[in-house]
Order: C-alpha cells, then sequence, then structure tokens
C-alpha cells in the first residue's frame, strides 16, 4: 500500500548553517491519526514547512500518496491541507471569503467552493461568523477557521501544528471529536501538539523527534509498554495521619486524603489495594501523576541528551 | 501531474477578484485620494497658471497637461496597489494561503499585477472624465493610447511586486515611490515638453523610463510626441519581459516568501 506520507533521509539547513533537520525518515500509513512531538526547535514545523513548499529541502525526499515532491509539487499539495501553528490569514477579510478564497486556489469551481464553505463553516461553528472580519474572532474561532480553510479542497491528509494551543478545553475536545470523525471518515492526520495527553488519546502512531533526529517512531501502545513504572496518587476515603505499609510497592503520604504510589512494571495494582484494603485504607479514585507519554516522552529527551553528552566526551 | 488550465484560470481569477475587493473595500484610501490630487492639479497648474502659461508643443498648456497627469496616476496606482497589497499579504502572512497550494508562481504574480492594472485604469479613467470638465480632450489614436496605458500600468505594477518582495518593513514600501517613482514621474514630461530643456538636460531626460510613456500617450491623446514612439512601446515591453524574469527568479528561490 502506498504510504500517505514517505519522508526519506530529510535534511535542512537554514542559510545561516543551522541544521534543523538531519537527515529524518518515516512513514505514514493511509487513515492513521499520527502524532509527530518533540521539544521546540527539534525540527517539526521545518519538516512540516517542507511537505507545503514554504521550506526548502536541502537533501532527502518526500511523497505524499505516492507523489514525489521534486517531481509534481502541484499534484503533492492537492493531496495536502496544512493547519499552521500561526494565524496565517488576512485579518480583515470576512470569514466566508478567506475559506472561499483558498478553494479558487486550489482550482474548485467557485459554487462548488461556496458549498464547501457553507458545509466546513457549519461543521465547525464558524457559519454565524461568515460575515465577521476574520480579526474579530477569538482565537479558538481563528483556529477552527484555518481548519476550515485546510479542508476546503478536501485533502486526503491534513496536517495540524499545534491546534489546540491557546483553546480551551470545551472548545479542545469538540476539536478532537470533529478531528476523529474526518479520520474515521478516511482522511489520513498527523498532529503535533505540546499537550502529550491529546497525542495519546487521539493518535494510533508516533515519531518524536529532538534536535533534527527520529528519536522515536513506533505505535502509541507499544511506547505505552516499554513504561518501567507508573506513578499514580490514590485518593482515600479516611483521613490518614500517617503513611500505610505499602508491602512491596515504593510509596508516600501526600496529604491526609492522598497517597503516591510507584508500580514497577509486572507489579499488580490488584495486590496494592488489597494490601491497603488489609490495613483499612479505601481508596475512592486514582490517577496517573504525569501522563504516560508524557513521561516517556521526557525520559526519551533525557536519555538522547545523555547519549549526546555521552558521544560529546 | 501538471496544472490543469483550469486550476491556472480559476486561481488567477480568485487572485484577481480579491485583489479588486480590496481596493474596492478600502476606496476612500485607494480611489478618492488621487482623485482629489489631480484634481487640484487641473486647477492649479491647468487652468490657474496654465492659462498664463501659454501653448506647449502647439496645445494649451491644459491640453498638453492632461496626458500626463492622467498617467502619473495610472502609475503611481498600479504601482502602489501591488506594493502595498502584496507586503500585507506578506507582513500578515496570508500569502502562504497561495504559496501552499499548487497555484503556480507565474499565476500568482499575475493576479496581483492585473489587480495593480485595474486599480491604476480605473483611477486613470476617473481622471480622464473629471479632466473633460477643464478641457476637451479628443484622441487622436485610440488604440495606441490604450495599449501604452495598458502596458505602462503592468510594468509599474511588476516594479511594485518587486519592491514587496524585496520589502522587510512598511518603510521598505514608501521608500522606491518616494525616491525613484515621484522624481522620475515629475521629471519625465508630465509638466514640460523637454524641447525648453537644455541639449545636456534633454540627453539626461531622455535615460529617463517614463518620458517615453508619458510621451507615447501623449501622442496617443494629441498626436505630439517629444520622442519617437515606437522607442517607447519596444523599451516598455522589454522592461515588462526583465521585471516578469525577474519576479519569477525571486519567487523560484523563495526570496523573503519561503526559507
Amino acid at each position: 500500500m502506498t504510504a500517505a506520507l514517505s519522508i526519506r533521509n530529510l535534511q535542512k539547513t537554514y542559510d545561516n548553517g543551522f541544521q534543523a533537520l538531519k537527515g529524518i525518515s518515516f512513514e505514514v500509513q493511509p487513515g492513521d491519526f499520527f502524532a509527530l512531538l518533540g521539544p521546540n526547535g527539534a525540527g517539526k514545523s521545518t519538516t512540516i514547512g517542507i511537505l507545503c513548499s514554504l521550506v526548502r529541502k536541502t537533501g532527502g525526499s518526500v511523497s505524499i500518496f505516492g507523489i514525489d515532491i521534486d517531481r509534481d509539487f502541484p499534484g503533492a499539495k492537492q493531496q495536502l491541507g496544512v493547519v499552521p501553528q500561526e494565524f496565517n490569514f488576512s485579518q480583515f477579510e470576512k470569514v466566508f471569503d478567506i475559506v472561499c478564497t483558498q478553494g479558487g486556489f486550489y482550482g474548485m469551481p467557485r459554487k462548488l467552493a461556496e458549498e464547501r464553505t457553507e458545509k466546513y463553516l457549519r461543521k465547525l461553528g464558524l457559519w454565524d461568523k461568515r460575515a465577521t472580519q476574520a480579526r474579530m474572532l477569538s482565537g479558538g474561532m481563528k483556529r477552527r477557521l484555518m481548519i476550515a480553510r485546510a479542508l476546503i479542497h478536501e485533502p486526503k491528509l491534513l496536517i495540524l501544528d499545534e491546534p489546540t494551543a491557546g483553546v480551551d478545553i470545551e472548545l479542545r475536545r469538540s476539536m478532537w471529536e470533529f478531528l476523529q470523525e474526518i479520520n474515521a471518515q478516511g482522511t489520513t492526520i498527523i498532529l503535533t501538539t505540546h499537550y502529550l495527553e491529546e497525542a495519546e488519546s487521539l493518535c494510533r502512531n508516533i515519531a518524536i523527534i529532538d534536535k533534527g533526529e527520529i528519536i522515536e517512531n513506533t505505535s502509541i501502545k507499544s511506547l505505552i509498554k516499554t513504561l518501567s513504572k507508573e506513578v499514580f496518587i490514590l485518593d482515600c476515603l479516611e483521613k490518614l495521619s500517617e503513611a500505610p505499609d505499602f508491602g512491596s510497592f515504593d510509596g508516600r503520604l501526600l496529604d491526609e486524603h492522598s497517597l503516591e504510589v510507584t508500580v514497577e512494571k509486572g507489579q499488580s495494582l490488584s495486590e496494592l489495594f488489597a494490601h491497603l484494603s488489609a490495613q483499612n485504607v479505601s481508596v475512592t479514585s486514582m490517577r496517573n501523576r504525569a501522563n504516560r507519554l508524557e513521561e516517556l516522552f521526557v525520559s526519551l529527551l533525557a536519555e538522547n541528551k545523555k547519549q549526546e553528552a555521552e558521544m560529546g566526551e | 501531474m501538471s496544472v490543469s488550465p483550469q486550476l491556472i484560470w480559476t486561481s488567477f481569477s480568485t487572485i484577481f477578484r480579491r485583489e479588486v475587493r480590496r481596493f474596492m473595500r478600502i476606496w476612500p484610501q485607494t480611489l478618492v485620494p488621487p482623485v482629489i490630487t489631480m484634481s487640484l492639479y487641473f486647477v492649479i497648474f491647468g487652468s490657474l497658471i496654465g492659462s498664463r502659461i501659454g501653448e506647449m508643443g502647439g496645445y494649451s498648456y491644459m491640453e498638453f497637461v492632461v496626458p500626463g497627469l492622467i498617467m502619473m496616476a495610472v502609475i503611481t496606482n498600479s504601482y502602489s496597489n501591488v506594493v502595498s497589497s502584496f507586503y500585507s499579504a506578506k507582513f500578515q502572512r496570508s500569502v502562504e494561503e497561495l504559496l501552499v497550494s499548487p497555484t503556480p508562481n507565474w499565476v500568482v504574480m499575475s493576479g496581483y499585477v492585473l489587480g495593480g492594472v485595474a486599480r491604476g485604469l480605473i483611477v486613470g479613467f476617473i481622471v480622464t472624465v473629471i479632466a473633460l470638465i477643464f478641457t476637451s480632450l479628443t484622441i487622436q489614436h485610440i488604440g495606441l493610447t490604450i495599449l501604452i496605458v495598458f502596458m505602462t500600468s503592468v510594468l509599474f505594477a511588476l516594479a511594485g511586486f518587486i519592491n514587496a518582495i524585496f520589502a522587510n518593513s512598511f518603510d521598505d514600501i514608501s521608500i522606491i515611490p518616494t525616491f525613484v517613482l515621484t522624481p522620475l514621474t515629475y521629471l519625465g514630461g508630465v509638466f514640460y515638453s523637454i524641447e525648453l530643456l537644455s541639449p545636456f538636460w534633454q540627453a539626461l531626460s531622455k535615460l529617463n523610463p517614463v518620458l517615453y510613456m508619458v510621451n507615447a500617450f501623449r501622442y496617443g491623446v494629441l498626436g505630439v510626441s517629444d520622442i519617437n514612439v515606437a522607442w517607447a512601446f519596444a523599451g516598455v515591453l522589454l522592461f515588462i519581459a526583465l521585471l516578469s524574469g525577474w519576479a519569477l527568479h525571486l519567487m523560484r528561490h523563495g526570496k523573503r516568501l519561503r526559507h
């Protein structure tokens, strides 16, 4: 099967000599919901910039649904929709015009562009704002406007560069639902985000990029399985004056109603609860201290940094 | 897949329509000021001072100055429309809407340039109508007149496009109009015939490209010119070809548009 996105040995060195991408390679399969993660300055936006021609690569190859961008960039661009990190529309144009005009840039007849504009503005809850100048919209509405604009030509591959940055929780969740809906309808989605909870709940596969190199490329499930331990916060019904005995687990009293327990790979939570129950400690709820993917992400970056330091020595 | 003719046409007409919509939306900034300025020129230079100057090139001063003033309005408006619109698109990053699309560079350039031409010609038409209040105009060579005004408009719209590509700030888009375009226009035979100048200044004036365009237009309207009109057409065509090539080269290499 032809990959939705195939990147081979992609390199980018800027004019000032900064090497943003040091030969990255990965593939995204059709229909996937893929997370491209990395700290600030890792090379995510450079990669996306190359895919949509705003950044010129200095080496390697990119194919979008089998179309090599060096051979037929216009053809590849027809398959691609991009929602950038920064707002990049005319602040003085009306919402409807911004979306409809983009259809024209993809060769869509006016009537079809108008129909699609209505369709996506309605889906994204912006139809009532169609005659409003973009500068009058809230931050969340501006993000949704960019999503509607990116979808106007109904691309097979949609790339979203931090689409939920600065968006409130309610709106973020409605955007997640919308993205899951279009993904279920067959659109391949690549997402970059700093909210790892978002990546964990939406995406199936992941690539982590750091300092211009891919340091992990696997499925989210496989990655989560590599966690050697998880730290949980347990909320207790009764007031605790001192920490109970945790048996073979490592734990501590956080405050009079909560405990922090580290569960190593292979240890059973049932065993922990049974142990606490025997001491009349009733647990009412539990949660991870931090997002699991976040813990892995931080540890992978730390490991990469350590390896680089060792190589430097 | 090569870019289809339908995509080229749709994309071009979308850019052109957006450009026209932009300058029509802000008509108090784009259409009214040149009309007021040119009306003042007609009143002061044509009517008040012109009546004391007498004939120039065999015509009343008002008749002489009208073609030059129309051309001046066309030149400045074609230039300023493209330079401000394309630079604003760069500044707000909305130019990325076009750059990420399959629209070829030459279509982007043509859309913006023709948008500038539309404004230049609309302002030129309004100024012509106002000029008719002050004097009667009988156009001697209608085809030549329309052709030279169109070509001049294209040339200066292209120059505005290149200025916008290079510009890094709003200051950068006013430097060329202030320090290059205005002096060239004022010294380009709009207000006087170069026959009034000494041989040295006449020779120097002939290095000014605006002189050729103004005189070619004046030839079309009045049938008189300080220069050979064929040279004017050849020169404008040559500059259009050179500036188009330069603009496309800059876009292809992503000058200040892509990284």
